[in-house]
């Protein structure tokens, strides 16, 4: 059992927790992520570490309330405990002195941003971050990421915070001022690859951390392939970081909807709301 | 009582082995009684005698006093509790690293609940622990600690039985298809997340209207079994030769037939078609014959020019075989590999290229049964204990 030492809502559907797991934290790096099983009935969840904490034995995660499970996750509270949590899985990030990089972070994909920032930034890189969400109740760790990058932008959708638009916007900009050696682009499918799109004339190497469906993360069921320089891999071992300018996005789309009609049902189950033992 | 008894003390398992094990090409092929009409249902026998005990003997075993040396074990299948339950009752205190969420391996995520109870399984863990075997769940060697480290940290030996958890695709257009499964992927929604019980348990499992299951093992087998449990109307094998060569057990294969499973032999699909939402329609097929036998000793299944058609399905499982699970062999320095990715160890010990470090079951010999890993299990075990007696007199 892994207990929740920390709970923090950042939003009505956005939560973060501190759970306490010392074999990962041990041994996590940026890029890294875990997975989760609430309880007996759950299924197993892939959220990408946000942060760790090696002496305390702390690995946080941040999630968005999207479905029934991470729903059913974010009614447990501080001492509470999740019945599963393993990992460190996947490989990390590649961490060097690129020179000047460029990390974009879209909605909850703020939180896996933020390690590989922070690593990027200890690394010696020149690091300017760009932050972005739908609308401002959505946006989160503005300080810390200001923290750990040289430069920080903010962006909105309907610009209730920050600049008004998309971080794809910014990061044409950032783009242009020049020099810039990698850029990562971490959040929804359709906010990695606006990125990716944004990079590819410019041939900047841009890194993407897929997060598609996933059974066992070991890479033994190959539930979460994707497709990279038309060649399948699985997201779970190979990655979850990969090149955007080589991922079929239209494939890693198609897939990520693959249990829509399930999810409902799933949904539908849990409206009574949950947590109250008649189902 | 007294049979369960005599069993137990050459196999940990016996409940288990009594319900998977090919007895037909083991033992019961040689029974002298089967010259003259059936042979001995040795399979059912400890079958029965394991479930006897199991229900009535409420003793739980006695614990052997510590050695105080400590051997790891790497995967909770057949192998490694084999080896950690032997190991234990020679005294070594034995703690079993499991990636997923529950030990069993093979036997809690690939082989259906119909053909081995959860229960029966389940049982049997709770035996080991009873004997002392420490079972860590949801620890991913590799990724924790590697074996390399496991061994800095005062583990006197390692034993690696991570089994054949990489599933292979046939590489042909299309195999990304929403609704197409590899075997694990399916088995695992199924058995280990028990998505039978979906939305009661929370991981889905998706099975329309026509399934054509890729391959014809034991592992094609469950899989086609499960899809018609699963509501299923029509659910095909599709299989390059004939039904002569199949690979299943006959057993599975009578039951799979039994229960409606259709058989499309000598035929193999050469791409996976789709609607325009990205889900699976059919397969396109090329018919076969069967020409010279090749180097396995099965006549070698040669395509048809022209003879390409397509089969109406809307669920693909591929049940083409496993191979190596890359996970600990790529982080363990020093250890020597197969091309193939496999663990090069002894035949007779599962000695590997690191001192101290034994492999066995799958990931040494490719996908086989439970049996041959429990074997290997076993003998690793063996030699576990010789080579930390030499140790300790040297």
């Amino acid at each position: 059992m892994y207990q929740i030492v920390r709970k923090e809502v950042f939003s009505p559907t956005i939560k973060l927790m501190d759970i306490k797991a010392p074999d990962v934290a041990r041994k996590v790096q940026a890029g890294q992520f875990i997975i989760l099983r609430i309880d007996e009935h759950g299924e197993r969840i892939p959220l990408t570490v946000a942060d760790f904490d090696r002496e305390k034995g702390i690995i946080t995660i941040i999630f968005q309330e999207v479905g029934y499970s991470t729903i059913a996750l974010g009614k447990l509270e501080a001492g509470q405990y999740l019945l599963d949590f393993v990992g460190p899985l996947g490989e990390a990030t590649q961490v060097e002195n690129f020179g000047k990089v460029v990390c974009v972070g879209g909605g909850v994909g703020i939180a896996p941003v933020y390690p590989i920032a922070r690593a990027l930034k200890e690394a010696g890189n020149e690091v300017i971050s760009i932050i972005g969400a739908r609308t401002k109740e959505l946006l989160f760790w503005e300080e810390e990421m200001k923290a750990i990058s040289d430069r920080l932008f903010v962006a909105t959708d309907d610009g209730s915070y920050g600049r008004k638009g998309f971080v794809t916007d910014i990061l044409k900009e950032v783009i242009a001022e020049g020099n810039v050696a990698r850029v990562w682009g971490i959040g929804p499918v359709v906010m990695m690859r606006a990125v990716s799109e944004v990079t590819r004339p410019s041939g900047i190497k841009t890194i993407v951390s897929m997060n598609p469906i996933m059974v066992d993360g070991t890479g033994m069921c190959g539930a979460c392939r994707i497709s990279v320089g038309n060649e399948t891999k699985f997201a779970c071992v190979d990655g979850p970081e990969f090149d955007g300018h080589l991922v079929d996005w239209d494939l890693a789309l198609r897939r990520s909807i693959m249990y829509k009609d399930e999810e409902k049902r799933a949904m539908a189950k849990g409206q009574c709301g949950g947590g109250c033992g008649c189902h | 009582m007294g049979a369960a008894q005599s069993i137990k003390e050459y196999n940990n398992l016996p409940a288990i082995c009594g319900r998977v094990c090919p007895q037909e090409n083991q033992c019961e092929k040689y029974c002298v009684i089967g010259k003259k009409g059936d042979p001995v249902a040795i399979g059912r026998l400890e079958r029965f005698a394991a479930d006897y005990a199991m229900e009535h003997d409420s003793s739980k075993p006695e614990r052997v006093p510590s050695n105080g040396k400590k051997v790891a074990v790497v995967g909770a299948g057949p192998a490694g509790l084999t080896c950690a339950g032997d190991l234990r009752k020679m005294g070594y205190d034995v703690t079993v690293f499991e990636a997923l969420h529950v030990p069993g391996g093979v036997l809690m995520y690939g082989i259906p609940e119909f053909r081995l109870p959860k229960a029966v399984v389940q049982k049997e863990i709770d035996t080991l622990r009873d004997l002392g075997v420490e079972i860590k769940v949801n620890s991913v060697i590799g990724k924790i600690d590697n074996v390399n480290e496991l061994l800095e940290q005062g583990y006197d030996a390692v034993f690696i039985g991570t089994g054949a958890g990489l599933p292979y695709f046939l590489n042909i257009p299309g195999e990304n298809y929403n609704g197409v499964y590899s075997a694990n992927e399916f088995l695992t929604r199924v058995n280990l997340m028990k998505g039978y019980l979906f939305p009661e348990y929370a991981t889905p499992v998706k099975v329309g209207r026509r399934v054509a299951v890729c391959g014809a093992g034991n592992v094609a087998m469950d899989a086609a079994r499960t899809a018609l449990r699963l509501g299923a109307e029509e659910v095909y094998i599709v299989y390059r030769r004939s039904q002569a060569e199949i690979p299943a057990r006959h057993e599975e294969l009578e039951h799979a037939l039994e229960e409606g499973v259709q058989l499309k032999l000598l035929t193999s699909p050469v791409e996976v078609l789709g609607d325009e939402n990205g889900w699976v329609r059919g397969i396109k097929c090329l018919r076969y014959e069967l020409g010279e036998p090749d180097e396995s000793g099965r006549r070698r299944p040669i395509p048809i020019e022209g003879s390409e058609f397509v089969m109406e399905v809307d669920t693909v499982v591929m049940a083409i075989g496993q191979g190596p699970n890359p996970l600990v062999p790529s982080t363990t320095k020093g250890l020597e590999t197969t091309k193939w990715g496999n663990i090069v160890a002894d035949e007779e010990t599962g000695q590997t290229s690191l001192e101290g470090v034994f492999a066995g079951g799958d990931i040494v010999t490719g996908a086989a049964t439970v049996i041959l890993a429990m074997g290997a299990g076993k003998k690793a075990a063996q030699a576990i204990d010789a080579y930390l007696k030499r140790k300790q007199n040297n």
